[in-house]
């Protein structure tokens, strides 16, 4: 398997669609950047935690993690959408599976050179905002930001990974790449875009009148339960996931949550991610393992 | 001398919505020897061939690689076996010798090893000068001649190729067939399907055809040949400067012929076994001159249109 990932990690790096990703990512950082620089100054910033406003701070341009948001489901999508069906249509995987390896190897090498390479582009991106911004503020990150932009990149990577795997299963169910590219793009469009997003904005708010059945509906979207994960991770004063009443605001301290209790609040959207992504992958294997071989 | 049986199936069967694809199926492919799987378009055979590599399952019966099962042990058949599928591609934006070295990590070799055995094989098809190119330039012959390599490069005991010419010109077809009838010699058995009669003549050793999943008929290629034309039997030719009724009586007399028919200078005979030097002494005392005497040879041709007008 070791020779898989080997092979799809130098097929990746020297594709013109990792390129174009890159380019995207490096674009994005550059104008998160900027926005940062904007907007750093009106940020809240007694509360010391300042480092991880580099990331979350926008004015009307967008910050990094809304950026991320946005591309990391494209990027998944991008990376998984041909995994199977393109070496199918081109022959190429008759005589793979020829070798003396297990059928397997070839799905799981194919996800973990994705994630690699997803991995790679996600801590470009954070680096350099966090270098730049290093520079740009002056102020080092404390201990507590660094483990929250750490479990908010891993949060990132399982999010890519659910689009990943999401795109592998279409293109382990279809031949066609073009509907195998379409289905996912097409949930994504549904479901997960951050910008204009159908599903939070019209569906969900007309099935229902409760704001708790809403918000349980909402969090039927991927991108909803990522969303609300990032900001918990990333903004220790957010502490309410849904709606907060008056009385439950009442005598509430305008503290920062601690690390392990900002976890807590997020914990059953990670794990639903978390499970998102496993499901998506096993039937993908499932469906993958159990597939005739006929080119025909 | 018997040779050993190195592939084997027994009562091989596949169902694909239970439509019956693969019947019954019992080959026998000897050790070093060129097999050729005949038969028409969806005849089965690729479905039999994924079925000995272990990638499509069997709905009943089992094939033997090397005592290997194919179902129970597809990893160990894989080792030693090479497959050449009909519809062979290859990553075009890879050169050839990094799609070479690919398949030659995937079968552990190290690195060493890997290069000298790509070296060999590319030189072995011809192919050394363009071994850094990328595969998407290749010809659809080059690409043809890479499989073959593709094959070869991991040293197998036995090579399956699906359709080895399809789609070559003369000059490519003859390179390859070459290649390939040299493969026995090298300690490779071969097992090879091809709609060209022409060439599984040249240089296959034994033969099976099989039309819808059953098998019509398997064994070496001279008997099949005997079997349809002449009952089992052997045809001789015999030309001499002149054939007398005295003469016919006397071959017919030899031990073995069964039958003699005259016409013009030449006779055909019909024997059990070879009988051509006790015929040719027996010509050569009755004061003719023997002029040429041949065993007829049977066109594959002629014996899969035979069979195929039977069934």
């Amino acid at each position: 398997m070791i020779t898989i990932i080997r092979k799809e990690l130098a097929d990746y790096f020297t594709s013109i669609r990792c390129f174009i990703l890159f380019l995207l990512v490096l674009v994005a950082s550059a104008v998160a950047l900027y926005a940062a620089q904007q907007g750093i100054r009106g940020a809240d910033t007694q509360s010391g935690f300042v480092f991880t406003a580099l990331f979350t701070t926008g004015t009307n341009i967008p910050s990094l993690i809304t950026f991320i948001a946005l591309l990391v489901p494209v990027i998944g999508i991008a990376l998984g959408f041909d995994a199977i069906n393109n070496e199918r249509s081109t022959g190429t995987l008759n005589r793979i599976l020829s070798q003396p390896i297990y059928r397997d190897s070839v799905i799981n090498g194919k996800f973990l050179a994705g994630l690699v390479t997803l991995a790679i582009m996600i801590l470009v991106a954070m680096l350099l905002v966090a270098g730049y911004g290093l520079r740009m503020i002056g102020v080092p990150p404390g201990a507590e930001e660094i483990i929250r932009l750490f479990i908010y990149f891993v949060a990132v990577i399982i999010y890519g990974a659910f689009w990943m795997g999401l795109a592998i299963l279409f293109s382990v169910l279809f031949r066609s790449l073009a509907v195998s590219l379409l289905c996912p793009l097409a949930i994504w469009i549904l479901l997960g875009n951050p910008v204009f997003n159908p599903y939070v904005s019209f569906i969900a708010p007309a099935m229902t009148n409760s704001i708790g059945t809403y918000l349980l509906l909402l969090r039927i979207s991927p991108y909803w339960l990522f969303a609300e994960s990032t900001e918990a991770l990333l903004d220790p004063f957010f502490r309410g996931l849904g709606i907060l009443t008056v009385s439950d605001t009442t005598g509430m301290l305008y503290r920062p949550l601690s690390l392990d209790q900002s976890l807590l609040l997020v914990w059953p959207q990670l794990t639903a991610l978390i499970c998102l992504t496993v499901v998506c992958f096993a039937v993908s294997y499932v469906v993958f393992m159990r597939q005739e071989i006929r080119s025909t | 001398m018997e040779k050993q049986i190195v592939l084997e199936t027994r009562d091989l069967t596949k169902k694909y919505d239970g439509r019956t694809v693969v019947d019954h199926l019992n080959l026998h492919v000897a050790e070093n020897e060129v097999f050729g799987l005949l038969g028409p378009n969806g005849a089965g055979k690729t479905t039999t061939i994924l079925m000995l590599l272990g990638l499509t399952e069997p709905a009943s019966g089992n094939a033997r690689v090397f005592g290997f099962d194919s179902t129970r042990e597809p990893l160990k058949v894989k080792r030693i076996t090479g497959y050449l599928p009909e519809r062979l591609g290859f990553y075009e934006g890879l050169t050839a010798r990094q799609n070479l070295r690919f398949i030659a990590w995937l079968n552990n070799m190290t690195d060493d090893e890997a290069e000298r055995q790509i070296d060999q094989v590319l030189a072995e098809v011809g192919l050394t000068e363009v071994a850094d190119t990328a595969v998407g330039k290749f010809s659809r012959g080059m690409k043809q001649r890479l499989g073959i390599a593709d094959v070869l490069v991991k040293k197998p005991r036995l090579a399956i190729l699906d359709e080895p010419t399809a789609g070559l010109d003369p000059e490519g077809i003859n390179q390859i067939i070459d290649l390939i009838a040299a493969l026995p010699k090298m300690g490779t058995t071969v097992v090879m399907c091809s709609h060209r009669l022409y060439e599984v003549q040249r240089i296959c050793h034994s033969i099976a055809i099989l039309a819808k999943g059953k098998l019509v008929v398997e064994g070496d290629l001279d008997a099949i040949g005997r079997e349809a034309f002449a009952e089992g039997r052997y045809r001789i030719e015999v030309e001499t400067d002149g054939a007398s009724p005295q003469l016919v009586g006397v071959i017919g007399k030899v031990k073995g012929v069964k039958n003699v028919e005259a016409k013009g200078n030449l006779l055909h005979i019909t024997t059990d076994s070879d009988l051509r030097a006790a015929i040719s002494r027996v010509v050569v005392d009755s004061g003719a001159a023997l002029v040429q005497m041949k065993v007829e040879e049977f066109s594959l041709d002629d014996i899969y249109k035979r069979y195929f007008q039977e069934g």
